[in-house]
């Protein structure tokens, strides 16, 4: 899938065919090879090859002291993950799916997010956590849950969601140059994206969101899988005369919002697409903060396209149901627009 | 029999101190009598009782601090019936009793009100385009009136036939000269919109016309000793002042600052100066500045300013079009000597300033050169006559001869 992402830039001609998987890959090569105090741990990363076939290979190539198996045992690895922080080294640990990180969930907020704080300040966290989350693939409600809203409720850590290739490759870096706890989510449903990325692609900022597509007449707000939902329904949209504005938030926490809060100046209008569940959810937050800070250049109530409010099923066609699609993407933007409904 | 309890004066009081009785055993007290003095947090207030009573007895000794809802005196009802509480006080309910019943209030039946579906941008828009809502039909869902639907009824708005009270315009030859001939709608529509005002007023107002010179040397030195003192930002500009003269002499002379309506002058006591400001793509118009003479000279430069931002930007307010109770015209920027201005109905007067240029000036014997401004009336004769309109441009002249105490 390239979904017309260009992120190639005129001065660096040589660009490789890469996968969203290999981006992640390469990212985790590189910072393990820059940075004597990296290394991987995690289950089935290294003679499986990950979960997802994120790590194939790098044990084979960088060693048992810098891709490490671990036990079935969430809470035990996130929390030896921090211990190795604190002692000065630079961990990152992949927690198959976010399902499973709720059994990690105390070391991630009750130790990593508030051990700067309940120091005084004197010790950071450098952890960062990645863990695959979303649905789309059958593997059933355990596996399927898009719960990085829950954990960009928690203030002391950030919370990444990259989306393209470029920020598949290069927010690792900038997470582990981070001294506080980070998480990286990355949508299983991605993995096999496939583009071209400059062969000299490397860091990318994780403050900010951005804009990847300009329209004048709807804002619609998303990140990871869902920006590329928004962005095919754009395409229908476009058809019928209405240009919408696509967000990608990229980063859940701190939430970016001067760039969804302009675009809602300028367009009037939101739609927020957001593959967790609508109560309680980020994409609720967004819409508060479009209520408290961008009202007066409303046109039309902030709509929410979240997925529906069940376990992920895990036959394909219910789990489709379940999930934002595109299609109504474009009915409920046709609807805003047009008013005819 | 009837207790008297420490009321609650306020949400957050949580006791009081009683300071004084202001009653004894026995005394008979009438609704509103003062019962005690209690100290709270606020301070000292008198208790009032609200029912004809005796007292029997005082329960508490003055100094006392009790929480609210303490029994301070028991009170016999003097029409017999039984009550738990009286009390008291002079703006709020009695402390609530320690019963724990609920009321049932039921829920009265409210009044069918329309409410207008407006999304908030669309109310904020109409807001700027002086588009009035209930006039506008709603496309949205339930009638919901969105931005387009606005813009839409602004549309036709401006060239409504007689927009005498919402567009304000000015005689033709005030046009700016940067104005270019176009023919869009809106253009056609202020012309149509100052065509009418100007033939009704050419039509029905018999104008007469007083013309002074005004030596502008004083004026004009404070002027710039005072703004040596300034930024560049806080700088004020000359017409500054005539317009802050203008508003001071209509207070010496109100009979020019009004309407004639039903044939007679109403005069009118808010001064707001109509300001005559030319758009860049032709046409003019001349919205208020509300209250100019209450406004400091840096008020009304910050308001001129403004105002000409917002003109020349399309985002004036439907009031700053249509309150105006005098007409100001300026061109002496332009290098215009006098300006003979065309009374905007239904006001009575337009006052016009031409440029401040040196002139020869005679003056006891003497002959000297100094700044001349020269400022002209144009009145409406069936409300004023010439002597008005002359002692009003002398108060201008004096009013700008005491430029500091402007």
């Amino acid at each position: 899938m390239n979904y017309g992402i260009d992120t190639s830039t005129d001065n660096s001609p040589l660009m490789i065919r890469t996968t969203y998987r290999e981006a992640v890959r390469d990212a985790i090569r590189e910072s393990i090879l820059k940075d004597d105090r990296v290394f991987l741990m995690g289950e089935d990363v290294g003679r499986y090859g990950g979960a997802f076939g994120v790590t194939k290979g790098l044990l084979q190539e960088l060693g048992p002291d810098k891709i490490m198996d671990t036990p079935l045992c969430e809470s035990g690895f996130t929390g030896a993950g921090i211990g190795a922080a604190l002692g000065g080294m630079r961990p990152i640990v992949e927690v198959m799916t976010v399902n499973f990180s709720l059994l990690a969930a105390d070391q991630i907020l009750n130790t990593a997010a508030t051990y700067l704080h309940m120091s005084g300040g004197l010790f950071n966290i450098p952890l960062v956590i990645r863990m695959g989350t979303g649905g789309g693939k059958q593997l059933a409600a355990q596996h399927s849950h898009s719960l990085e809203g829950w954990y960009a409720h928690i203030p002391g850590i950030k919370v990444l969601t990259p989306a393209v290739l470029e920020d598949a490759r290069g927010m690792l870096w900038s997470a582990l140059e981070d001294p506080d706890p980070v998480l990286i989510f990355e949508n299983t449903l991605l993995y096999n994206m496939e583009g071209e990325l400059p062969a000299t692609a490397g860091a990318v900022d994780i403050d900010r969101a951005c804009i990847r597509r300009v329209g004048r007449d709807v804002t619609l707000i998303s990140y990871s899988a869902s920006l590329f939902k928004a962005l095919e329904a754009t395409e229908t949209l476009a058809q019928e005369g209405i240009e919408a504005e696509v967000i990608d938030l990229r980063v859940l926490r701190p939430l970016d919002e001067t760039t969804f809060l302009n675009s809602v100046a300028k367009t009037h209008r939101a739609v927020i697409i957001d593959e967790g569940w609508r109560s309680g959810s980020i994409s609720a937050e967004i819409s508060a903060r479009i209520m408290e800070k961008a009202f007066y250049d409303l046109d039309a109530p902030v709509e929410r396209i979240c997925a529906a409010e069940v376990p992920i099923p895990y036959a394909n066609h219910l789990e489709q149901a379940a999930l934002p699609q595109p299609t109504t993407i474009v009915n409920t933007v046709r609807r805003m627009v047009t008013r005819h409904g | 029999m009837a207790e008297f309890r420490m009321p609650s004066l306020g949400a957050d009081m949580r006791t009081g101190t009683l300071v004084a009785w202001k009653v004894k055993p026995g005394d008979h007290l009438k609704h509103g009598d003062i019962i005690a003095d209690v100290e709270t947090d606020k301070g000292i207030m008198e208790i009032e009782v609200f029912e004809n009573c005796i007292v029997e007895e005082l329960l508490l000794a003055p100094d006392t601090k009790v929480p609210v809802g303490t029994p301070m005196a028991k009170l016999k009802l003097e029409d017999g019936a039984e009550k738990e509480t009286i009390a008291v006080t002079d703006r709020e309910q009695p402390s609530p009793p320690p019963a724990i019943e609920v009321p049932t209030i039921p829920v009265p039946e409210l009044p069918q009100e329309e409410r207008l579906r407006v999304s908030p941008l669309a109310r904020k828009l109409a807001t700027e385009l002086g588009v009035d809502l209930t006039q506008v039909k709603g496309t949205g869902a339930d009638g919901a009136i969105h931005q387009m639907d606005v813009e839409e009824a602004a549309k036709k708005l401006q060239p409504k036939p007689k927009p005498a009270e919402k567009v304000v315009a000015l005689p033709p030859e005030a046009k700016s000269p940067e104005a270019k001939p176009t023919t869009t709608d809106f253009q056609a529509g202020m012309r149509r919109a100052i065509a009418a005002a100007m033939s009704r007023s050419n039509r029905e107002i018999p104008h007469y016309y007083l013309e002074t010179r005004i030596d502008m040397s004083h004026a004009l030195q404070w002027l710039e000793t005072e703004n040596q003192k300034r930024s560049i930002k806080e700088r004020i500009l000359p017409v500054v002042l005539l317009i802050k003269a203008v508003a001071k002499a209509l207070t010496d002379v109100p009979e020019l600052n009004g309407y004639w309506i039903d044939d007679q002058l109403q005069v009118q006591e808010a001064i707001h100066i109509g300001f005559a400001i030319s758009l860049r793509q032709g046409g003019l118009v001349t919205p208020a500045i509300h209250h100019a003479d209450l406004k400091s000279l840096d008020e009304l430069m910050a308001a001129l300013r403004d105002l000409i931002e917002r003109t020349r930007g399309g985002h004036l307010r439907s009031s700053e079009l249509s309150d105006a109770t005098i007409t100001l015209t300026s061109l002496g920027d332009i290098g215009v000597e006098k300006v003979y201005g065309v009374i905007y109905p239904p006001q009575v007067a337009l006052v016009g300033f031409g440029k401040i240029a040196e002139q020869p000036w005679a003056e006891r014997g003497m002959l000297d050169v100094r700044p001349v401004l020269t400022a002209t009336l144009a009145g409406d004769h069936r409300a004023t006559d010439g002597m008005i309109g002359a002692r009003f441009l002398q108060a201008i002249n004096t009013h700008l001869q005491a430029v500091e105490k402007l």
